[in-house]
């Protein structure tokens, strides 16, 4: 193959070089084999609705809708619903990013515009191992270190300066929808970080030299002139980060009181779509129950989906809105 | 000279796939099922193989994977925590035998400081009250009642339960559903329920952890756990009205004091069993075998774990790893009905 492609020295006679009769075969035979990789992925993906779909049917015959209004959850009278659960999953994730998107920016503009050169390095490589430790790691951690912390002092703390909220009201237990987020927070947060710093990085210096030499400061420049042309990428870092708090399990699970409840306290203890599954699908002893656990699953995936769509419409407004924008200026 | 080497290989390769092949492919099983019992199945299995050099592979992915397995027929045997009801007993065509292996008991653990030593007392109805949530304070009078000379805390009772499905859960509210009708008709009993109070901890570990870390915290779990863990737990007030501590021993009365028939299928729950020294939250955890195998060779093999399962030497084992093992009589009733196990409609070759 080497010897086709790269001519000999002494041989440059272009027709030999051109002459690839042998290995148009290969192309094809390469492009054929990208292809088929590449239909793995749709196939894949219909296979796995196909399979939630079918092992789902039982509960989505008997239930139907309703499945995703109802709030009870009992195995023994077999009566599923799914409302906590849809609920825990989204405030979780949406609490998560309010707490995870602001730091992680904070910390990689500071990598990227203010840092002391010495610095960055080390730190950017420490916020990767963060990413790197296994979600059951998180969740012993939780249990161990950070639910203590939690419950001795931040969240009577919350409840004193913050209880005329609903938020911040009743007992206190530890496990709670707050605790599951704040892990969750953690946890994605090393991710939201390494992106938007590539993200920052990739920006040219001629935009950063332009806007401090028409006397910029350099938060200036960092918001005139770097966070718009970043715009969109920032934006694919923070649904990188959601995505991985929408299915995330472990350390949620062990975090959030696994109650079947919606409640306004962020004290009360919640359920996730993805904690239920994990919990109860190998004990799932009857049909229904199992074909219960399928439905939140596929629901769970479509909620995912529905999610990722929604978040490449908004990177695909914001960077039209970006170029344009550029014309402005 | 070339034809005497040639003979002489395939002689040695003759002998190497007669070793290698034919025993290997018949000396293998695999099981599938309950978590709880997986500690003392993997010594087994492990203790069995060194010993016979029959290998069985065994996952512990659950009691209702277990079942669902056997049903499948994906396994030689299954595993579980909760017998099969009669629906799942059907669908094998009532292919199958529950062959009891241990005894575990569960234990009610709390985090009291101010008891100091002193060992709670509790009773079934007081368990029951508890976790509907209508004991609320520590200091409740019911509690109180059962407990004279200790000054119980004014502190929030908080109930913990499992929030993963388990066999733990099932013998717990297998407990409650005979003690109390109210428990029946309203939750009932499975390996997961609709808690009507309490925080779901996942795993043993997840409700020790939720227990430890608050005070005034009250939950369920294994005995083989609490006391690996050292965890204070509570006397349970028996049928025969007396107080019992969880042990290895009065978790074995249960399952003697269960009284089996000659002809039982062993599907009972030993839950609240008569006896003075019984510990009333006790269940058998079995394994399922077919009645009739459509494997002879399998089958064997099968019927002689069994039959090595209920040895002094391997119910040993079972103490050693704090399960309480299977009394004298229901060993004997558990080798009867080993006997009565078939392969392909007839019954198996007597042991080697």
């Amino acid at each position: 193959m080497s010897t086709t492609i790269a001519p000999e020295p002494d041989t440059p006679e272009v027709a030999e070089v051109l002459d690839l009769s042998g290995s148009r075969a290969s192309d094809r035979l390469f492009k054929g084999g990208l292809i088929l990789a590449a239909l793995v992925i749709p196939l894949l993906m219909g296979l796995l609705v196909y399979e939630l779909y079918s092992g789902a049917a039982l509960a989505i015959d008997r239930y139907g809708l309703g499945f995703v209004t109802s709030s009870v959850w009992d195995p023994v009278a077999e009566e599923f619903g799914a409302l906590p659960l849809i609920f825990g999953t989204l405030l979780s994730s949406a609490i998560a990013l309010a707490i995870a998107v602001p730091l992680s920016l904070g910390v990689a503009i500071y990598l990227t515009e203010f840092a002391p050169r010495v610095l960055r390095q080390p730190i950017a490589f420490i916020i990767e191992l963060l990413a790197a430790i296994p979600s059951v790691v998180y969740g012993l951690w939780g249990i161990f270190v950070l639910m203590p912390v939690l419950q001795k002092q931040v969240f009577p703390f919350l409840r004193d300066s913050l209880g005329f909220l609903p938020f911040f009201t009743g007992p206190i237990y530890g496990p709670s929808m707050l605790a599951a987020s704040i892990i969750l927070a953690i946890m994605i947060m090393p991710f939201i970080m390494s992106v938007a710093r590539e993200v920052l990085l990739a920006v040219p210096a001629s935009q950063r030299e332009a806007a401090l030499a028409l006397g910029a400061t350099r938060w200036e420049a960092v918001t005139s002139a770097i966070l718009p042309y970043a715009r969109s990428g920032i934006v694919g870092a923070i649904i990188l980060g959601l995505g991985r708090a929408l299915g995330e399990t472990m350390a949620v699970t062990m975090l959030i009181g696994n109650r079947h409840d919606i409640s306004a306290s962020l004290f009360a203890p919640g359920y996730t779509m993805a904690a239920v599954i994990a919990n109860e699908f190998s004990e799932a002893a009857t049909d229904i129950h199992f074909a219960a656990l399928a439905y939140v699953a596929l629901l769970l995936f479509c909620i995912t989906v529905a999610v990722n769509a929604g978040a490449r419409l908004l990177i695909w407004r914001v960077s039209r809105g970006a170029s344009q924008g550029g014309r402005a200026l | 000279m070339q034809l005497r080497s040639l003979a002489c290989s395939l002689g040695t390769l003759a002998v190497l796939l007669a070793g290698a092949t034919a025993p290997a492919a018949a000396q293998k099983l695999t099981g599938a099922g309950a978590t709880f019992p997986n500690p003392i199945y993997t010594k087994w299995f492990d203790a069995y193989n060194k010993k016979t050099g029959v290998q069985i592979n065994y996952q512990s992915i659950g009691s209702g994977g277990g079942i669902r397995q056997f049903t499948e027929g994906t396994v030689d045997f299954g595993a579980t925590d909760g017998p099969m009801n009669e629906q799942q007993i059907q669908s094998v065509a009532g292919n199958v035998v529950h062959i009891p292996t241990v005894i575990g008991a569960v234990v009610l653990t709390y985090n009291l400081p101010s008891l100091g030593g002193t060992t709670l007392r509790l009773d079934g109805q007081t368990i029951v009250d508890m976790f509907m949530g209508r004991i609320t304070k520590w200091n409740d009078p019911r509690i109180a009642a059962l407990n004279p000379g200790v000054t119980l805390p004014k502190l929030d009772l908080i109930i913990v339960h499992r929030s993963d499905g388990s066999g733990t859960t099932y013998v717990f509210t297998d407990y409650l559903n005979k003690v109390s009708r109210e428990w029946k008709d309203k939750v009932g009993y499975a390996t997961s329920v609709n808690w009507p109070v309490g925080l779901g901890g996942k795993g043993n570990e997840g409700v020790t952890q939720q227990i430890k870390q608050v005070e005034g915290a009250v939950g369920y779990v294994e005995l083989i756990f609490a006391v690996a863990n050292k965890l204070p737990f509570a006397l349970l007030k028996n049928g025969a009205g007396k107080f019992v501590e969880p042990s290895l021993a009065s978790a074995s009365a249960a399952a003697a004091g269960a009284r089996l028939k000659a002809d039982t299928d062993f599907r009972v729950s030993i839950t609240n069993a008569t006896g003075d020294q019984v510990y009333p939250i006790t269940s058998f955890t079995w394994l399922l075998v077919p009645l009739d195998s459509k494997a002879p060779d399998k089958a064997k093999l099968v019927r002689d774990f069994l039959t090595w399962m209920i040895t002094d030497e391997a119910q040993a084992m079972a103490q050693d790893l704090q399960y309480a093992p299977l009394p004298n009589d229901v060993r004997r009733l558990v080798a009867d009905r080993i006997k009565t196990l078939k392969a392909a409609g007839k019954p198996i070759a007597s042991p080697t």
